[in-house]
């Protein structure tokens, strides 16, 4: 009876304990919003300045004989990136559009195709660009790093971009006609 | 005489079409023993299973049916049949598409420290938080040294309860 009129002395959990369990708790929450965001948010978006990357390209698929290709050397040029991989029904919809668009810009020099392999085996996709007579330059996305930057949501995906190296237009899915590419291009080279 | 001349060439003619079946056979064979052997499907599932393709996320390649997959265990077989070890198939593929193709992240310290060191902090302080839900505020040998005249309080209860019985 009297214990339980004596008034216990409280204690509780160390300070540095509580700090380190807030700590990891925040920072698990951090990681776990960060995730979410990046998941919402889509592809990159026109208006960005696309940054630097470097594209190694398949023998065969060089460009003014270079065997790998620096984005920011491309500045002054519009550029078009398209994501592919043999393995996808869909680009094969857009693969002669894409062909035929890169044979009328080609002698304007003012424009450039870029084809980055996603995710697949050199062998098929050779098989790919001899198929459908790709000549525009090629080359693997190792380790998948510009498909991330780009956040692309599968492919084909193409990117239009700028003379000044500023992202204009996102086609998601496979062109439909030629007239779509020339859509983009065209207003880019004015 | 012509009849014996005309057995001789159809016995050369033999003889050489059979050194002919025995050379072609023969270098057939040097080709196929210069590839190598085909490796099986468990040879390729056994390092297939070990990676995932970044396409179909969490279906291991070995029983992934997508295309992609299909291809990436072609070219295991293909790289088998070089004579590329397991390793070096893995570093390949690592190379090509990032460490997330792996089953088992990279052999590294921090991968394997930051876990066991979160588990071993998480693990102490449960033991301290239930040990002082364990522990009674205060010892009964604590509670009989407290006389209770010494609360003027108490002292007072007590005495208003002996008035009531």
């Amino acid at each position: 009876m009297t214990e339980s009129s004596i008034p216990a002395p409280r204690r509780g959990v160390p300070i540095w304990a509580q700090i380190v369990v807030w700590v990891f708790l925040v920072g698990l929450l951090a990681i776990v919003a960060l995730g979410l965001r990046r998941a919402q948010q889509g592809t990159v978006q026109p208006g960005q300045v696309i940054d630097n990357f470097t594209l190694p390209l398949y023998s065969g698929y060089e460009l003014d004989g270079k065997s790998e290709i620096h984005l920011e050397d491309l500045r002054g040029k519009v550029v078009v990136l398209n994501f592919w991989a043999s393995w996808c029904k869909p680009c094969e919809q857009e693969a002669a559009e894409l062909q035929q668009a890169w044979t009328e810009y080609e002698p304007t020099g003012q424009v450039v195709f870029l084809g980055i392999d996603y995710v697949d085996t050199e062998p098929e996709a050779r098989v790919y660009l001899k198929k459908f007579g790709i000549t525009y330059a090629n080359g693997p996305d190792l380790a998948t790093r510009i498909s991330q930057y780009f956040r692309i949501k599968g492919v084909p995906e193409t990117y239009f971009i700028d003379k000044d190296g500023v992202l204009q237009y996102v086609q998601v899915g496979p062109f439909t006609s030629i007239d779509q590419i020339h859509a983009q291009i065209d207003p880019l080279l004015k | 005489m012509y009849k014996l001349k005309f057995l001789q060439i159809t016995n050369y003619g033999l003889l050489l079409a059979v050194l002919a079946a025995f050379t072609f056979a023969f270098t057939n064979q040097t080709i196929v023993f210069a590839q190598g052997p085909t490796p099986t499907d468990d040879e390729v599932n056994r390092i297939a299973k070990q990676l995932y393709c970044p396409v179909c996320e969490s279906t291991p390649l070995d029983v992934c049916p997508t295309e992609a997959c299909r291809q990436w265990r072609d070219l295991i077989r293909t790289m088998l049949t070089e004579g590329k070890s397991e390793a070096e198939i893995k570093q390949y593929f690592v190379a090509q598409y990032g460490a997330r193709v792996l089953a088992e992240p990279p052999n590294r310290l921090v991968t394997y420290l930051v876990p066991a060191v979160a588990i071993l902090l998480g693990a102490f302080m449960l033991f301290r938080g239930f040990q002082m839900w364990m522990k009674p505020s205060i010892t009964e040998t604590d509670a009989a040294d407290v006389k209770p005249a010494q609360d003027p309080y108490i002292a007072r209860l007590e005495e208003e309860l002996k008035k009531q019985k």
